[in-house]
């Protein structure tokens, strides 16, 4: 049985729900025959793959979704080879370039070319180009995306990119200008709650407003994380009704644990317990930057309004740390260590010097 | 490549200047390569300034000026960063060419047609260090045969040795004058209906990148049909609306840290860039009268400090919270730590 997020999917742009205005002007571009390059950014779950997959399907019609899944090989100059993954149906490509890491920029180079000297030979084929979509556009590497640059205008007549990102701070100002800028906000808790409503109605679950309310609430506006939220709650409750709770995950409540000893106690003691907690999440498999953040969030609440900024602060700067670094448990451990120095020494009122 | 539709040509390539004497604002550049064309005889040259101000379609325009279509291919190389430019790639394929000699000079269907050929390196910022070594006595020892065109965004990225072999020509952004009468040449072309307050809004955010505006402008025509408004165009360029930047900086001034984390959460939600809006904060900051140098060079630092960690890669969401509490206590004259520490 497939999940409610891939089940209730809209295929089409009519069926999506929000951001009518959006679906309207991916239509207009769609027919108007002239379609640009891309650039789709928002936070995740607000529904960019999904507008993209409803945009190609209005380009091309019901055909983009046979898909298949191709491996290639290519080969690097220093003579490594390199094994990817190609998601591809008659008209479009999609990869995702990060998967390879720091070669991205040879796949750039080497596939896109490839694509964009074979010209469309189908004569019923709506469009003369073929799409190619970028996913984690935004971990692309420097080099991958100044090799981006020129191909995109030169062969601008077979190929059409789709990029989808996070947020453009990582995409190079060349890219940006030659694409169209596609923002696609998070779903607001109306918003989710009326589609909670739709799928319920369709799976003919009970209908209970407020619990309702409360997913979308601890969702955080992120529509894939609300839907299988309510999909939980349903499959664990016979009978739902207002106060059925909602289980957080497993790693959230361990974090949640995790902050209330590290408020507790503050001895080097302590640390050591907290390592092995920490050590536990990372093995499995939890990002280290959404380890911090949900410790961060579940902070912030605890202490009082004048040390806040502190703590955001040396959160964000061990954040930093761990993208630069390579063992992300020292920056976790330090973070930790940090908090309970700038907590003690808060408490204490004692003035202590070290930097 | 078989004829294209013309309305599925970008604007950008449509109205892509074809000879070196249309190419708008360079005045300094244009005299030199108009000479140029007179005499058949021309440095190195090394073209260097911001996106979007010309470079590339001058370096294609006096090429094909020089030697015109059917000797183009023959005389022509042009590398940019899509082709692998490694050593290797320097050391063989581009002293291949330069190697190669001509024949000696006469007109041909109106063209001067000189006897050297042309090189021309797109993106040269983006050549490794040892690649870039690599050509040095390359440039001079063909230099009979053969002339070199870099283009670069950041000249302090060509090595120094290059550089000085090379005449050099910084291409300055584009006066909003130049830019308003080349968008409504195309505007009218189009057959496009902008009034004056779309075409200034389109200026200023385009901020001297012509490529830019042209892009946002045949983004909007896509979009919104023939008339367009500045919304319009402010809606295509993904600029933050400027209510939002102001609730955060309010939000901020109230001194409550709740407030101002809430009002990162919807940032962040709603999509925005937030490299995008470090720089809208910056204009704000910096044009504001009621903060004072002090509260100003606080944040700015911070906003410094916060750029760098998002190039790296380093969290959004933690980065603008952090900018925002500092902000906040830049403008609440609270001290920039917690007094007990450190």
């Amino acid at each position: 049985m497939a999940l409610l997020v891939d089940k209730h999917r809209p295929r089409t742009l009519d069926n999506l729900s929000y951001h009518s205005d959006l679906s309207a002007r991916l239509r207009a571009l769609a027919q108007s025959g002239d379609f640009p390059h891309l650039l789709v950014y928002g936070p995740s779950g607000a529904g960019k793959k999904t507008r993209i997959v409803a945009t190609l399907r209005e380009l091309y019609g019901p055909g983009v979704e046979k898909i298949k899944i191709d491996s290639r090989v290519f080969q690097t100059t220093s003579n490594r080879k390199l094994e990817f993954n190609i998601v591809a149906s008659v008209y479009h490509l999609e990869i995702t370039p990060s998967d390879v890491g720091n070669y991205d920029r040879v796949v750039v180079q080497d596939l896109l070319k490839e694509v964009a000297q074979t010209q469309q030979v189908d004569l019923g084929a709506k469009q003369r180009f073929k799409v190619v979509v970028i996913n984690e556009a935004d971990h692309l590497t420097r080099d991958a995306q100044a090799a981006l640059r020129r191909t995109m205008e030169k062969y601008s007549p077979n190929l059409r990119l789709i990029l989808l990102a996070n947020s453009t701070s990582n995409i190079i100002a060349p890219i940006r200008s030659r694409t169209l800028l596609v923002r696609v906000a998070a779903p607001s808790e109306d918003e989710i709650c009326q589609v909670l409503k739709r799928v319920g109605e369709k799976e003919h679950f009970r209908d209970v407003e407020a619990l309702n309310q409360k997913i979308a609430k601890d969702s955080g506006r992120n529509l894939r994380r609300a839907l299988l939220m309510y999909e939980a709650v349903h499959a664990q409750n016979e009978v739902v009704t207002e106060k059925s709770l909602v289980p957080p995950p497993d790693w959230e409540a361990l974090i949640a644990q995790i902050a209330d000893e590290i408020i507790e106690e503050h001895t080097p003691a302590r640390i050591l317990q907290v390592r092995a907690k920490l050590y536990d999440l990372l093995t499995h498999c939890i990002p280290a930057t959404t380890i911090l953040k949900t410790l961060t969030w579940k902070l912030i609440p605890k202490i009082d309004d004048e040390l806040k900024p502190d703590i955001i602060r040396w959160s964000a700067f061990y954040e930093h740390r761990i993208r630069l670094g390579t063992k992300v448990i020292f920056h976790l451990e330090a973070f930790v260590a940090k908090f309970m120095r700038v907590l003690e020494s808060y408490l204490n009122g004692i003035e202590l010097d070290f930097d | 490549m078989a004829p294209l539709l013309q309305s599925s040509q970008p604007w950008v390539e449509k109205y892509r200047p074809k000879q070196v004497k249309d190419v708008a604002h360079q005045d300094e550049v244009v005299r030199v390569l108009t000479n140029t064309l007179e005499t058949t005889n021309c440095p190195h040259m090394l073209f260097y300034g911001p996106p979007g101000t010309g470079k590339t379609t001058t370096a294609l325009a006096i090429a094909h000026q020089l030697f015109g279509p059917e000797l183009y291919k023959s005389r022509v190389l042009e590398l940019n960063a899509s082709d692998d430019r490694g050593i290797n790639v320097v050391r063989t394929k581009i002293k291949d060419f330069a190697a190669v000699a001509v024949g000696s000079s006469h007109r041909q269907g109106g063209y001067p047609c000189p006897p050297y050929k042309i090189i021309i390196l797109d993106e040269a910022d983006s050549m490794t260090e040892d690649a870039q070594n690599a050509l040095r006595r390359t440039m001079e020892t063909y230099s009979k045969v053969t002339r070199f065109f870099f283009i670069c965004n950041y000249i302090s990225r060509i090595i120094e040795p290059l550089a000085s072999r090379c005449a050099k020509f910084r291409f300055k952004p584009l006066s909003e004058d130049i830019m308003s009468s080349r968008i409504l040449h195309i505007s009218k072309e189009e057959g496009l209906n902008l009034d004056v307050e779309a075409l200034s809004a389109l200026s200023s955010i385009s901020q001297g990148d012509l490529r830019r505006a042209i892009t946002y402008l045949q983004s909007a025509a896509r979009l919104f049909g023939s008339s367009i408004s500045s919304k319009d165009l402010i809606s295509v360029s993904g600029v933050i609306p400027q209510e939002v930047v102001e609730k955060l900086l309010i939000a901020c001034k109230s001194g409550n840290f709740d407030l101002a984390n809430k009002e990162v959460n919807n940032i962040v939600a709603e999509g925005y860039p937030v490299s995008q809006m470090l720089s809208q904060i910056l204009e704000v900051i910096v044009e504001a009268d009621d903060i004072s140098d002090e509260q100003k060079a606080r944040i700015c630092k911070k906003l410094a400090e916060a750029d760098k960690c998002l190039i790296d890669g380093a969290d959004e969401y933690l980065q603008l919270l952090d900018v925002a509490s500092n902000m906040m206590r830049a403008l609440c004259n609270m001290p920039q730590e917690f007094p007990y520490e450190s």
